[in-house]
This record gives structure tokens, C-alpha cells and sequence, in this order.
């Protein structure tokens, strides 16, 4: 299996860039968000982001929230996390990263989790509430383990923050498209071009834009300067209209946006 | 080095900034807003005159004979902050944060509010400042304190019934949190407790302070001596900081911090987050919660809206582990007889809240004996709490207690 980076880096030059889809594990149920996961990558998904539910996702919008809220409704246990990772990547070689709050890692034990996310073969964690100045546990872990490490970049940060998060980060660099939670918007946001360059600068070398992103137009357009776009609320969606064959249907159609312009 | 110096972003172990990186620049402004507004005397005086001609400070001490006859002939001394215009101490913290807002020059502030004291103050405050205003309550919060709700609505506010997870302040928490990451640009979030990222736990504590500099001087002139022990309620903590900081370095005098028991703190049913909970990261800081094992947040419980809350500022957390403070837990069913008690006996309705300090100060008054002096904050007024008393007790037309 390849690495994050090498999948977005030869998915920008066999194609105008990689499609990251996010889905939450345990909804509707373990097994149903697995099945789900892996109809992403069979139909164009390049690499998967699992969101481990939490009770507090100040990061999310209505539709996850509902989502991640029946989950947790459901009895999700964060090894049911680790379960999942095992299952995907024991039938697909897309890089599975997780999507996680903090406090579950911590009370997890970092260590204990990073070790534990890379034997079920994760590729490392993409951290929505964890700033690289508090990273330092997490940062230590992933030298150790050689795991990925994606930290979050906004309009708003400063040029310094964002060479510093570049710094910090590895596989790539999630920029957050506008200012808000994730939720399909019919217009991404054109701070999203701006603060990719800006990261470009920063010495990033794949910046992946997320929230917001629900259309093969938007997927393209975003590819147009970015290495990747990430669209989540809109694949949830799917999963809970159709489950995992209408979310393979909406990755194939996203997938259309990553075709050479 | 004194505990009073102590300052963010991290008190101990305790505090930082676990936030979206998007909320990160908006931090950043506010403290150093916040830092170049302590150096200038131009603030200070402006909040002092607020304080003054606006909230009515200082807030008098009220000594309590009548209800100390029930806790062990010691003497109870209550700091009345519950006289404050809007009722209660939460208004020393929203006017400076709304001066902080004009500074900025952010034409708009939301916040989070649980029994509904905070969102009054700073729908107030929004009022006095031509500020637009949001506030985020938990859908059952807007039920128990629908009073509360009809008086934001009416200073101009809107108010939004958040009807995600508990319904309560923790969800209230988020979701306001949520709009300020949508709205950063023009929006400020004035946060109503010494939770959350630095810089909150640290300003909020500046702004509240001035209670316990107010009540140490202010017994020291009545008895002479300083108190023998400081009781305040624990939800997020503002009150009890407020009240203990001046005494932080007065090593003789305990300071007891009383957390809701709920149905009793070996119930799952409390918001006792010290006693029962460990520590952990919610709402952007490291501190003590209530959570199971795989730290999902446990939903708190307890009569009171505004200490229905499972997580606790950061300094507490601190205080408590270094053994400066001490914390334990009053069931819902011992504040409500303490609220009766104060009412009947001095004729004082204390809000719900700081009727979980008057119960501890009873139990304080039995340990520690007739030479003691209990100085306890009487953080806010009972008026919300009407509806919910009247149902506990029986008090309407036609029903039994």
C-alpha cells in the first residue's frame, strides 16, 4: 500500500488531483459504514478519511453531527475505529486516515492509539482540534510510528501559522475552504484559492481543500490549484439515503472531477 | 511564586488551546487586545465606572445570623452579588469582554448561557453597547428558564434552542462555538466562565476578581480578621474564582469550591466534574470532565441550568490538584432546602446555583464550629428560579410539595 502523499502525488500527475472522501465509522452501523467506505474507493476514491464520532464536534455541521450522533446512539466504541481501519485496508489499498477529536486519543493513551491505528494499517490521523502548539504527545508518536499527521490550515491564519503547520504536518495540509463547519455549500469559498497558494509559499507540498465540497464541478475546480479535495457531508448524505451503493454512486460522480481538464 | 501571579495559557497541567485552527487568529486578537487593554489605565477606568454607575459596585456583604443558627453558630458573611443589575455576577465579566468587542471593533457577540444569567448579562451588555446580539441555550435550558429567554428577546437578543445532544450548556457551548468559527471576522464570542481556550479562563478570572478584593477587605473591616473559609458554587467556575483569587495566597483561609450533586454524586445523575470526573480536553482546554472511558463527554446533570456543565475551568483543576482548593458535592435535593432555608430566615431568594454554597456552608459551619467565619458568594438572585422552585415545593395553586 502507498502513503497518502505518494497517492495524492501520482493522482496530480496521472490526473488533475486526488479525491478524498470522508465517511463517519458505525454509521449506520460498523459493519453498513464499512461496506460504504469501501464502495468510495472501488468507485474513485483516492484516499479515505474514517471520523471516529464524538459527542462534542464543534468542527461539524448538521448533517455529520446527525450522523456521528446515531453512531454514538448505536454504542460506537473507539476500537470500533480501529476494526474499521482493518477491514477497509484488508480489501483495498487506499490509505485510510482517521478523522478524530483529541480527547478520545488522549483518554485512548497517544502512544497506545498510535500503535494500535498503525497495526490495523492506518495511515495516521487528521486532528480538527489539536493545533500543532499543543501537538507535541502526538508529534512524538508519529516520528515513532511513522504515521501521517494532518493539522488544519484557515483563511484567517497568519503566514507564520502556516508555515508552521506545514512544518508540522505530513501527508498533507487540510485547508479549510471557508470560514465554518463542514456542510455541502453551493459556492466554495474563494478564500480557498488564496489560502492554498499561501500555503504553496509555506513549502506545502499537497494542500487538499475540505467543507463545502459536494459537486464533480466543485472537485474540479479545486483542482485546479489544490492537490486534493475532500468532500464529506455530501458521501454522509448519500450513506444515509442509500447507504453504500448510493455513496458509491455520488464517489463516482465526484470522481468525474478529478478527471484532466 | 504567589498563586495569584498565575496566568494562561496553562495553569499547571491545565488549560492551552485545543480549537479549529480557524479559531486560532480570533484567540490571538483577543489576547492581545486583552494585553495591551490591562496596560492601559484608559480601560481600567472606564470598567471601574461601569462597575460603579451601571452594576452597582461595590456589591455590599450581608451578614446571616438567622441562617447561621443552622450551621453550627458560625458565622456566615454573604457577598452579594446577586444585587448586581441583571442579578447576578455575571455582568463584571461581560462588560469587560463587551469593552474588549468596541475595541476590537467586532459589531457583533454571541454567547453561550445555561441557567440563562450569563446570556441576560451580555444581551444587556449588547444593549448598552448597540452590539447585535446571539445567544445559544440548550433547548431544555430554554424550558426551565423561559423567564430568562423572554428577557433576552426583549433586550434584543436572539435567542437560539439548541437542540443537539443534552440540550444543555455543553451543547449550547458548541454550537456557539460553531457560529464562531463561521462568523469570526465580525463576530466576538464573549464566553461566560473560565473554561475554554486562553485566552477565557484567564480574562474571565481578571474580570471576576474584583469580587473577592471587594469581600476580603470588606470583612477584614467587619470582623477584623480574614474569613476562616471562602464557599462558592462550581459549574464552569466564574463566581468561585471571582471570589477566591484574592484569597489565593492566604494560606490560612480554605477555599471550598460546592459542585452540583444532582441526585447525589454516587448517582450517574450530578455535574460533579472534580469530584467525580478525571482530566481531559473539552471545549478548547485541558481540565477535569465528566467522561467514560473512551472520552466521549458525559451528559451532567442537576437542578441547576447554570451548573449543569461536565467540564470545569482550567485554575480550578489546578487549585484542586495542588490541594489550594477544596471541591465537593451538594445534591440538588440539600441546595433546594437551602434556598428555602436563606429565604425563610434572612429573606434573600439566592438563585439555585449559589444555593449549592449556602448548603455547603452549612455543612462547613457543623465541621467547623462556632469560631468560624464563612464567607460565602452569593453569586446571583432567585427570580429565574421561580418556576422551578414553585414546582419543588408545591407552591402553586392546587398542588401538593
Amino acid at each position: 500500500m502507498r502513503t497518502v502523499g505518494e497517492v495524492i502525488a501520482r493522482r496530480n500527475r496521472e490526473a488533475a488531483g486526488a479525491l478524498i472522501g470522508y465517511l463517519p465509522v458505525g454509521f449506520p452501523t460498523l459493519d453498513e459504514s464499512v461496506e460504504a467506505a469501501v464502495a468510495l474507493v472501488e468507485n474513485g476514491v483516492d484516499v479515505l478519511e474514517l471520523g471516529l464520532p464524538y459527542s462534542d464536534p464543534v468542527m461539524d455541521g448538521p448533517v455529520i453531527q446527525a450522523a456521528t450522533q446515531q453512531a454514538l446512539q448505536n454504542g460506537f466504541r473507539i476500537a470500533d475505529g480501529f476494526e474499521a481501519v482493518r477491514r477497509i485496508t484488508e480489501r483495498t489499498d487506499a490509505p485510510v486516515l482517521i478523522m478524530t477529536y483529541w480527547n478520545p486519543v488522549v483518554q485512548y493513551g497517544v502512544d497506545r492509539f498510535a500503535d494500535e491505528l498503525a497495526a490495523a494499517g492506518g495511515a495516521g490521523l487528521i486532528t480538527p482540534d489539536l493545533i500543532p502548539d499543543e501537538g507535541a504527545d502526538w508529534l512524538a508518536a508519529t516520528e515513532r510510528t511513522g504515521l501521517d499527521r494532518v493539522f488544519l490550515a484557515a483563511p484567517t491564519s497568519t503566514d507564520a501559522r502556516l508555515v508552521k503547520t506545514v512544518e508540522a504536518s505530513r501527508g498533507f495540509v487540510y485547508a479549510v475552504s471557508t470560514m465554518g463547519i463542514t456542510g455541502a455549500r453551493s459556492d466554495v469559498d474563494r478564500a480557498a484559492r488564496t489560502l492554498v497558494s499561501r500555503l504553496h509559499d509555506a513549502g506545502a507540498e499537497a494542500a487538499c481543500v475540505g467543507v463545502g465540497i459536494s459537486t464533480a464541478a466543485q472537485v474540479a475546480e479545486v483542482l485546479e490549484y489544490a492537490e486534493g479535495a475532500i468532500v464529506g457531508s455530501a458521501l454522509v448524505a448519500a450513506v444515509a439515503e442509500g447507504g453504500a451503493e448510493a455513496a458509491g454512486r455520488l464517489a463516482a460522480e465526484l470522481a468525474r472531477g478529478t478527471r484532466p481538464q | 511564586m504567589a498563586l495569584r501571579d498565575a496566568h494562561g495559557p496553562y495553569f499547571g497541567d491545565f488549560g492551552g488551546r485545543f480549537v479549529p485552527e480557524s479559531l486560532v487568529a480570533a484567540l490571538d486578537e483577543l489576547s492581545e487586545a486583552y494585553e495591551l487593554a490591562k496596560l492601559d489605565p484608559a480601560f481600567h477606568e472606564e470598567l471601574a465606572e461601569l462597575g460603579r454607575s451601571y452594576t452597582g459596585r461595590p456589591s455590599i456583604i450581608t451578614e446571616a445570623p438567622r441562617f447561621a443558627e443552622h450551621a453550627g453558630g458560625a458565622r456566615i458573611i454573604l457577598k452579594r452579588e446577586d444585587l448586581n443589575h441583571t442579578g447576578s455576577h455575571k455582568i463584571n465579566n461581560v462588560l469587560g469582554q463587551a469593552l474588549l468587542t468596541k475595541r476590537i471593533g467586532k459589531p457583533r457577540v454571541i454567547a453561550e448561557t445555561g441557567a440563562g444569567q450569563h446570556g441576560v448579562a451580555t444581551a444587556t451588555a449588547a444593549a448598552l453597547f448597540g452590539l447585535e446580539c446571539t445567544i445559544y441555550m440548550g433547548e431544555v435550558d430554554t424550558e426551565r428558564q423561559a423567564l430568562n429567554v423572554a428577557r433576552m428577546r426583549l433586550l434584543g437578543a436572539e435567542v437560539v434552542a439548541v437542540k443537539t445532544g443534552s440540550r444543555t450548556l455543553k451543547d449550547a457551548i458548541n454550537d456557539a462555538m460553531r457560529d464562531w468559527v463561521t462568523n469570526v471576522e465580525t463576530t466576538n464570542y464573549v464566553f461566560g466562565t473560565v473554561a475554554g481556550p486562553h485566552p477565557f479562563p484567564e480574562m474571565v478570572r481578571d474580570f471576576q476578581k474584583i469580587i473577592g478584593e471587594e469581600a476580603r477587605a470588606q470583612v477584614l473591616e467587619l470582623t477584623g480578621a480574614l474569613p476562616t473559609a471562602v464557599a462558592a458554587c462550581v459549574g464552569g467556575g466564574s463566581n468561585a474564582i471571582g471570589i477566591f483569587h484574592a484569597f489565593l495566597d492566604d494560606a490560612d483561609v480554605r477555599l471550598i469550591g460546592f459542585e452540583a450533586g444532582g441526585e447525589g454524586a454516587e448517582t450517574p445523575r450530578h455535574a460533579a466534574t472534580i469530584t467525580k470526573g478525571r482530566p481531559g480536553v473539552l471545549h478548547g482546554a485541558r481540565s477535569y470532565l465528566l467522561q467514560d472511558e473512551d472520552g466521549q463527554t458525559i451528559e451532567s446533570h442537576s437542578i441547576s441550568a447554570g451548573l449543569d456543565y461536565p467540564g470545569v475551568g482550567p485554575e480550578h483543576s489546578w487549585l484542586a490538584a495542588l490541594g489550594r482548593a477544596e471541591y465537593r458535592p451538594v445534591t440538588d435535593a440539600a441546595a433546594m432546602e437551602a434556598l428555602r432555608l436563606l429565604t425563610r430566615t434572612e429573606g434573600i431568594i439566592p438563585a439555585i446555583e449559589s444555593a449549592h454554597a449556602l448548603a455547603g456552608a452549612l455543612e462547613l459551619g457543623r465541621e467547623l464550629g462556632p469560631e468560624a467565619v464563612i464567607l460565602v458568594n452569593l453569586s446571583g438572585r432567585g427570580d429565574k428560579d421561580m418556576d422551578t422552585a414553585a414546582e419543588y415545593f408545591g407552591l402553586y395553586d392546587g398542588e401538593q410539595a
